[in-house]
């Protein structure tokens, strides 16, 4: 194992950490825009994990899972802020 | 150690801090808009520190690539959506924290 390897795989480790503690403020926010933000967060945190994933084992195919995983966090914050305003247009 | 090693090193341990920061933010910040403050820019940054670490990482030609768009891709998302949730939240008629107390 390279020193590369072991460098990005205990970067990965820490963002699940992070978003493990992220993950609190899904469970216990008061308000709905507070689960939306940390949901976003943690989906971001996901994002750079599959990313350094694939950069620590070498597939290459990873980076287009995770380029669709930032889509669809894109999409859900915008989708989710959207419906939540009765007449929409919240960009 | 390689100037890659050292790169990638370096680049990895400040993505790591500043989504360390975006947490801490997020848990402790009294409201929504200042949660979103903490998230959008800390987590930002984050993430693109975290993803050029990997960009350095990867060697050949057309994956560097990718990884590059994916970075510039979460630094324009990233900020937008937070700032679709401060709004529709503010829509709501969510209450920002301030210290004094008027009712």
């Amino acid at each position: 194992m390279t020193t590369v390897t072991q460098i990005l795989l205990g970067a990965a480790a820490a963002f699940v950490l992070v978003s493990l503690v992220a993950l609190y403020r899904v469970v216990s926010g008061p308000t709905m825009p507070d689960r939306v933000v940390a949901v976003n967060v943690v989906g971001s945190n996901t994002v750079i994990v599959i990313a350094l994933l694939a950069a620590a084992l070498g597939e290459a195919v990873a980076l287009d899972i995770a380029l669709v995983y930032a889509l669809l966090n894109f999409l859900l914050s915008i989708a989710i802020s959207k419906f939540t305003v009765e007449r929409g247009g919240v960009l | 150690m390689t100037p890659r090693e050292v790169a990638v090193l370096v680049l990895a341990l400040g993505g790591v801090f500043f989504a360390l920061v975006a947490a801490v933010g997020l848990i402790r910040l009294p409201d929504i808009y200042t949660r979103t403050h903490a998230a959008s820019k800390s987590e930002t940054l984050g993430a693109v520190l975290a993803l050029s670490a990997a960009v350095v990482a990867f060697d050949s030609g057309i994956t560097t690539v990718k990884a590059a768009l994916l970075v510039a891709f979460m630094f324009l998302t990233n900020p937008t959506a937070a700032h679709a949730i401060a709004r529709a939240a503010d829509d709501q008629g969510i209450a920002p924290w301030t210290t004094e107390d008027e009712e």
